[in-house]
């Protein structure tokens, strides 16, 4: 075991008025701090510094494409689940310019901007879902043949606070798919906010050496047996709470000989190939490469941003694109989603954190897609 | 290394508001360089010098809209090496794409003193109707910064990077939470263009649809989930009849509209 897992599982209690503290020690530490707050009408992930930024007494309600904040009575800090952004955009920035080059009398030659700082960034209010997705994407750029020096640089320098959940979402299915609603591993601190009557508080869980440096920092007092019943009692409550499940058992072998079930027609009827789902994803991860080139053609740029396979361009090759008709395209997204990416990467490339069932415009639930095929599976 | 001619440029006009045309010159920043690396051979918006042709690009704003218009632009594909229609008269037939929905002697005789002096066709036509077309560039209007894109790709031999899938990919990228579901604010980017920047949805607007359909677009569904949030079937048929009325699947899914 190493001296960072030794040190794991200490519990410790974080008082409301001690966020800032956490905050304040995170930045003085160099990091720069990032989490939950509101815009337009959404919880998003984004720089904060103060823990004011976080949604104080905010409720979400979440259904297949239906989203809403509201107020919630008690006026807790966590009391919502995750919202319109995951934590990819700060590991794989949604565009990004990979190089410049320019020519002078027929040489050319790379453009070295000064480089810019890899930003080292403490998540603040991380989900076990978005901790199992983090990891999920770990496997994708970083374990295969050929890393990504990208989100490498990203990955390795940032701090994970994270929150457990105990108000799951009307989407949120954690459960089915064993990622949460409480983080095993994959964080510094992990916080269960304990909210009753005239009593507020985290329990706060050390994942690392860093985790125990903040509990040292803050003098954190160890949590007593009520606070980790009561720590315990909150998780199991939001264990009942899921909003969808799914059963994945056999589901690779599943899908993968429905693939002309007549569902996948029905689902195409529906689906705008849009690329919401694809976007809101925290473990999608596909990219396209962009090349252009200034007016004066001396100056060339290459860039990478998000892309989808549910765009035509995505899967076009010489001839034209693989997937053309918006079932093939759903068929292939949810098929990976929740089979092949076994295959791939020896795990679900679903978590349960159901974006993409809440931020579908047209409300198209993966949850649902996946019980019809059982319901009616071809052969066995 | 010889100076080789530079590339000349033409700029036409047929039915349009000039809105796109101006976006050439809107290009403050850049113009200096853009007149570096062509030759404007023909814009009357900007300079009454006329270079004879051919030309190697011409841009052509405006739909076909009278018998005139119908031969001239004939004229001009003939005096091209590379003909570029920009914004959504030339793409789509644009607003004035009204009339094929309509009677346009009714229009004329409302909106003209002496009809009878006003030689018009029945039907307002994108470019690509009546000649070959080697690119077009959507948008009411076009976005500047994708104008210098195609400029910049045709001068040089590559493909421009414009691609045709939804606004949705752009709000996404922007971190623009959804107006559809977070709001209830009903938008056509999921089936719209991309190549505005998704500018409505980010000042909590739903999209007009500017840049018309996108790559396989689905109207039907889009429109169902219009219906679940309230919107009756005259505002949708409205909402797919403006400026790019008369592209294929905005004009089908407005006249499904119009029968209900
Ligand atoms: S499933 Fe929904 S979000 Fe995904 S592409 Fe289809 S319509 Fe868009
Ligand atoms: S497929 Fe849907 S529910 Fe699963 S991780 Fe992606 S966005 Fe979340
Ligand atoms: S606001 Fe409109 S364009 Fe943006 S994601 Fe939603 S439906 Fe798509």
């Amino acid at each position: 075991m190493s001296a960072s897992e030794s040190a794991a599982k200490s519990k410790f209690v974080l008082r409301t008025n001690q966020i800032q503290a956490l905050i304040d020690f995170l930045r003085e530490r160099g990091y720069r701090t990032a989490g939950p707050t509101i815009r337009d009408c959404a919880v998003i992930y984004d720089e904060i510094n103060n823990a004011e930024q976080i949604p104080l007494g905010v409720a979400d309600e979440q259904e297949a494409g239906f989203y809403r904040v509201k107020k919630r009575k008690e006026a807790g800090y966590f009391s919502y689940v995750v919202g319109a952004h995951s934590w990819k955009k700060f590991l794989n920035p949604p565009r990004f310019t990979l190089w410049k080059a320019k020519m002078d009398n027929g040489e050319m030659s790379l453009v070295v901007d000064e480089p810019q700082a890899v930003p080292h960034y403490a998540f603040i209010g991380v989900r076990p879902c978005e901790i199992a997705a983090i990891a999920v994407q770990d496997r994708v750029y970083l374990d295969g043949p050929y890393v990504d020096n990208l989100y490498k640089e990203r990955r390795s320098a940032i701090a994970i606070i994270a929150v457990n959940c105990a108000h799951p979402g009307g989407t949120c299915f954690c459960v089915s798919m064993d990622t949460g609603p409480e983080a095993k591993s994959g964080f510094d601190l992990a916080l269960t906010e304990i909210q009753e009557t005239n009593r507020h508080l985290f329990v706060a869980t050390t994942g690392s050496d860093l985790g125990v440096e903040i509990a040292k920092a803050l003098k954190l007092e160890p949590a007593t047996p009520d606070d980790i019943a009561d720590e315990a009692a909150t998780i199991k409550r939001a264990a009942g709470k899921m909003g969808r499940k799914i059963d994945t058992s056999h589901i690779n072998e599943l899908l993968q000989r429905n693939e002309d079930h007549p569902r996948w027609n029905h689902v195409g009827d529906r689906c705008l190939n849009c690329a919401n789902c694809t976007m809101v994803c925290p473990t999608c991860f596909c990219m396209t490469v962009e090349d252009t080139t200034d007016i004066t053609g001396k100056t060339a740029e290459r860039s990478r941003r998000w892309d989808s396979c549910f765009t035509i361009e995505f899967s076009h090759i010489h001839g034209g694109a693989v997937r053309t008709s918006a079932s093939a395209r759903y068929r292939h997204w949810m098929t990976h989603k929740l089979a092949s990416w076994q295959d791939q990467f020896g795990v679900s490339g679903c978590v349960g954190c159901g974006r993409c069932i809440t931020w579908c415009p047209v409300g198209i639930d993966i949850t649902e897609e996946a019980a019809a095929i059982r319901a009616s599976s071809r052969g066995e | 290394m010889a100076t080789r001619p530079k590339p000349k440029v033409a700029v036409w006009k047929f039915a349009s508001c000039d809105g796109c045309q101006l976006s050439l010159l809107d290009c403050e920043d850049e113009l200096l360089a853009v007149l570096g690396e062509i030759e404007l051979a023909y814009f009357p918006e900007a300079t009454r010098m006329v270079v004879k042709g051919p030309y190697d690009i011409s841009l052509v704003e405006g739909s076909i809209t009278s018998p005139h218009d119908a031969e001239r632009i004939h004229k001009v594909r003939r005096a091209s090496k590379k003909l570029v229609t920009i914004g959504a008269c030339a793409t789509a037939g644009g607003i004035q794409a009204l009339r094929n929905f309509a009677d346009v002697k009714e229009y004329t005789s409302i909106v003209y003193a002496s009809p009878q002096y006003i030689e018009t066709l029945s039907h307002s036509t994108p470019i690509q109707n009546h000649v070959f077309v080697d690119f077009e560039l959507r948008g009411c209007p076009i976005n500047k910064a994708q104008l210098l894109e195609v400029v910049s790709a045709f001068l040089h031999g590559r493909k421009p990077v414009t691609p045709p899938h939804a606004v949705c990919l752009a709000c996404k990228l922007n971190g623009t939470p959804c107006t559809m579901v977070a709001h209830g604010t009903p938008c056509l980017g999921p089936v719209t263009h991309t190549g505005c920047g998704a500018i409505c949805p980010a000042f909590h607007r739903g999209c007009y649809g500017c840049f018309g359909p996108k790559e396989t677009p689905n109207t039907t569904s889009l429109s169902n989930q219009w219906e679940k949030l309230g919107v009756d079937s005259a505002t949708l048929m409205r909402a797919f009849r403006s400026f790019n009325a008369y592209a294929e699947p905005f004009r089908k899914e407005s006249e499904a509209h119009e029968r209900k």
